[in-house]
């Protein structure tokens, strides 16, 4: 299917070029007449979407750099400086931090869609588990970005979530101090985090690379969780797809435009806006939004919560407990494709699961809500049942419905399953 | 999808046309929107509102007494003001301009004979040539002589000897007043 | 029903999302009333400051905020943007006497203020200045539209109002309120209830009678707006504190309305350029998303697809 022989180049110095370092081979097999199931819908379209987002948050966020100062006396005003002052300056910047809400959107969804359709299941295992690392580095690198404008929530949040590290027993203190190079969050800290927040993109980069060699090895799933049987379910990556990422790709510019030109603090905090002041807590120290899922788990682990007590209660303090837990809901992803026992890849033939992983959604969308609330009644009650649900769903659920489900059968093919559907229209 | 397997036949070849069309369209487009989009990158490094806003200085003349110079600071780099001494005067207009290496007159080199304002920074290397303080050399023909490399100015700033290829710069400059200039 | 399976998944997350948005709007009741929203020039798509509200603005921030508030980002050459002549602002900025130096002699001194100076501090560090403002030195105004507005922070948050180019107006419509009508003599239980908030699991009986006993403390002002009712800044506004250039009646409320539209100016200068290109990026984009449907539906015309 794929032994297509490089193309015979008419330009001479593309011939000469490919003939020793073949590039341009490379691109006609992996983007040129690279087959893709022809059924993919739109929800294919957000791994693109979130590439074009990395190189466009490096392009601006290089740009930034020169004229941003990592020092706390001068990091607020350079980058008030950006925005009254350098030439479009206000522009990077509402592009660079409006791109980072919509990095995680594009991520998020591009997740999920890889969970319904179970396209983390063999043989793209390590496929998937390279996508769970872009999410913490990215994580990673969204938060470090955070904390340069050095305005109050720059600040706090990074005051709070590096002392979560001091929940460590014995080596915290130590860990925290070392963090910080100092004994808050000060100067030596905005260094690093910038040295940080540059050089992490980069590595992002190289793991999208290796994502994209992964890809190409065990080619795209598809909506229907059936291998392709040969050329008639699949359709050449150019121009196929090249087409359909570009409509994604517009619709998906017109809503970033529409975030950057007449909503750009959105989804900022305004306490951003008032320079760090390590003497004043804001009253509500809250995560960036894409956080608030995990801020949340973060957050029902206190004395007292009967799974806390049954769990760790016995060897790990709640700070400690919280910790774990927000590091185990990543790394629970990472080993989904284990979890689920199954042999169906899409919820389309499972009637069970796909409620599951619908429920699970909403349980997300409301660890997110509540993650942003004050730790008060009815919150609190609320967001530890969302954590429980949430461990639920990956540890129990997920392997109990692969064991018990019928799943309704599958088509012999994907032209079989577009037939079918032609059919009853 | 009824309709796309009912299409292909009579009507392919106006098909292609039109695809051809819309592809090129679609390429044009998203060029002139990827270039608009490049041109706010590009020009954010050019300089901004706030260093555009310190290229021009004004500098009060009333204290500088014939026959010295004072050094300023103008857009980063030094600025050289001479008031010049009537015999200067004389030594810079009497040169046959043919002579010289950066041939230029005295006369387009000044507003006022007796205000010399030259960019302080040596055509050849960039060095900061000396003469501008008392008692420094001011080189053999009585203007700046510029240390690294030898290259020896007159007292119209000209270059008269030396590696340097051209005449120390005469910034844009207006007088205010007949002791207030701006330069920049 | 199986095809259209994430399609549901993704309308039960919109309509989790929008409950949400009407928690957050309850919640907000809770924590303090916010001011009213006037109808500002700069909101919307097209929306504009209006220049004569600027220029009148500016006028009460010098003639009564500058006494003891600064406004430290904002350069005398950017009220070009006000309107103003280049000339206008030489004038107006050597009005102001900036501090230079130092001199040949190694000497501080004051000059006349130039276009490229920044408003010049009321007081010389933050230490001088809370000494001087009974112990809490006054925030500077820069950013205080900006910083000062809420229901941001999060998708879903006053939804509505974002797709509607609310931005941060809700910042300015606090600083109008704050100082058109938040002083108030002898407060009754609803101006109390607006600035104070109840406190978690506070029985209603509890919560009045905390707000019955309540009392600005001494050297502090009633100002219902104000998140704990009782601020340090005694009342800066009355009948023609200022006397506008153009003539208009110098209300309170006239005079809180202008400076917080200058205000809002002073986060934001660059808002009218961002909004303009925003529409021509707005409007390229559909046209050219267009073009992309178009070339798609021509290139997959063929192929059977789901």
């Amino acid at each position: 299917m794929s032994n297509h022989a490089a193309p015979d180049f008419k330009n001479p110095v593309i011939r000469w070029v490919d003939s020793r370092l073949p590039v341009f081979s490379y691109v006609y097999a992996e983007y040129g007449v690279f087959p893709m199931p022809k059924n993919l819908n739109y929800f294919w379209n957000f791994g693109a979407l979130a590439a074009v987002v990395l190189v466009t948050m490096i392009l601006t966020g290089i740009m930034l750099a020169m004229q941003y100062t990592p020092h706390v006396d001068m990091a607020f005003n350079s980058v008030e400086r950006i925005m009254r002052d350098v030439n479009y300056g206000w522009l990077l910047r509402y592009i660079h931090m409006n791109g980072a809400s919509m990095f995680f959107i594009t991520v998020y969804i591009h997740v999920y869609r890889g969970m319904y359709y179970g396209s983390y299941k063999a043989p793209r295992e390590l496929l998937w588990i390279l996508g769970v690392v872009i999410l913490v580095l990215m994580m990673a690198t969204a938060f470090m970005g955070y904390v340069l404008p050095w305005g109050q929530m720059s600040f706090w949040g990074a005051t709070v979530i590096t002392n979560l590290f001091s929940a460590f027993p014995g080596i915290g203190d130590a860990i925290v101090t070392w963090l910080w190079g100092g004994f808050s969050v000060d100067n030596p800290t905005l260094n690093r985090f910038f040295a940080l927040h540059y050089l992490l993109p980069f590595v992002i980069f190289a793991v999208v690379a290796l994502h994209v060699v992964a890809l190409h090895v065990v080619k795209s799933n598809n909506p229907t969780g059936v291998e392709p049987r040969g050329p008639q379910d699949t359709v050449p990556f150019h121009p196929y797809f090249t087409a359909k990422d570009s409509v994604g790709l517009g619709v998906f510019l017109i809503v970033f435009a529409f975030f950057v030109f007449f909503a750009p603090n959105y989804m900022g905090h305004p306490d951003n806006y008032i320079p760090a002041d390590p003497l004043v807590t804001p009253p509500h120290i809250v995560p960036e939004w894409y956080f608030l899922p995990f801020y949340a788990i973060l957050r029902s682990f206190v004395d007292g919560w009967w799974p806390y007590e049954v769990v760790f209660g016995w060897w790990a303090s709640a700070k400690l407990a919280g910790v774990l837990a927000m590091f185990g809901s990543l790394l629970v992803l990472a080993v989904l494709p284990w979890l689920d026992t199954s042999k169906v890849r899409s919820c389309r033939y499972r009637p069970m699961y796909k409620w599951a992983v619908i429920l699970f959604l909403i349980d997300f969308v409301i660890l997110g809500w509540v993650g942003g609330k004050p730790a008060e009644e009815p919150y609190v009650t609320i967001a530890q049942g969302a954590t429980m649900y949430y461990f639920f769903h990956f540890l129990i659920l997920t392997p109990l419905i692969g064991w018990i489900e019928r799943p309704k059968p599958l088509p012999a093919s994907i032209s079989e399953s577009v037939l079918q559907k032609s059919a009853a229209k | 999808m009824a309709e796309a397997t009912q299409s292909g036949g009579p009507d392919e070849e106006e098909g292609v046309g039109r695809r051809d069309f819309l592809n090129y369209l679609a390429v044009g487009v998203g060029a002139v929107g990827a270039a608009s989009f490049v041109w706010p990158v590009i020009d954010s490094m050019n300089p901004s509102k706030d260093v555009l806003a310190l290229a021009s200085i004004e500098v009060d003349l009333s204290q500088i007494d014939v026959g010295s110079a004072v050094k300023v600071f103008w857009r980063g780099k030094p600025v050289f003001i001479r008031h010049r001494t009537a015999k200067e005067i004389e030594e810079a207009e009497d040169v046959d301009v043919a002579t010289l290496i950066d041939p230029q007159s005295d006369a387009d080199r000044v507003q006022k004979p007796e205000w010399l304002i030259v960019v302080g920074v040596c055509t050849h290397l960039g060095c900061i040539p000396v003469g501008t303080a008392e008692g420094e050399t001011r080189g053999e023909f009585d203007g700046w002589f510029c240390p690294c490399h030898g290259s020896h100015y007159d007292s119209s700033g000209r270059i008269r000897k030396g590696p340097a290829p051209q005449n120390l710069h005469v910034p844009a400059y207006e007088f205010l007043t007949d002791t207030t200039v701006r330069i920049g | 029903m199986r095809k259209y399976g994430l399609s549901l998944a993704t309308a039960a997350m919109i309509a989790v999302g929008g409950s949400a948005l009407i928690g957050s709007a309850a919640q907000a009741a809770g924590g303090g009333a916010h001011p009213p929203q006037p109808d500002y020039s700069f909101t919307g798509m097209f929306g504009s400051f209006d220049r004569a509200e600027l220029q009148r603005g500016l006028q009460v921030y010098t003639g009564v905020c500058a006494a003891c508030h600064g406004l430290d980002l904002v350069r005398f050459r950017e009220l070009e943007a006000l309107g103003y002549s280049e000339d206008q602002i030489k004038a107006f900025a050597a009005t102001y006497s900036v501090e230079d130096g130092p001199n040949e002699d190694g000497d501080m001194y004051d000059r006349p203020g130039e276009p490229k100076d920044r408003f010049p501090a009321p007081f010389p560090n933050v230490q001088a200045a809370a000494a001087s403002n009974g112990g809490k030195a006054p925030p500077d105004l820069s950013l205080i539209v900006k910083n000062r507005a809420h229901g941001l922070g999060s998708i879903g948050l006053n939804f509505v109002d974002m797709l509607k180019g609310g931005e941060f107006a809700t910042g300015a419509a606090y600083v109008s309120a704050l100082l058109g009508h938040g002083y108030v003599e002898e407060p009754t239980m609803a101006d109390k209830m607006s600035c104070l908030a109840a406190n978690p699991g506070e029985s209603h009986e509890a919560y009045e009678a905390r707000l019955e006993e309540f009392e600005v403390p001494a050297g502090g002002h009633f100002n219902k707006w104000f998140p704990g009712c009782a601020i340090k800044m005694p009342n800066p506004l009355y009948e023609d504190a200022v006397e506008y250039a153009d003539g208009t009646p110098a209300t309170p409320e006239q005079m809180a309305h202008d400076v917080s539209v200058f205000l809002t100016w002073a986060s934001e200068p660059t808002l009218e350029a961002r909004k303009e290109m925003g529409i021509k990026a707005l409007l390229f984009l559909i046209v050219f998303t267009g073009i992309l449907i178009a070339v798609k539906r021509n290139i997959w015309r063929n192929v059977k697809k789901a």
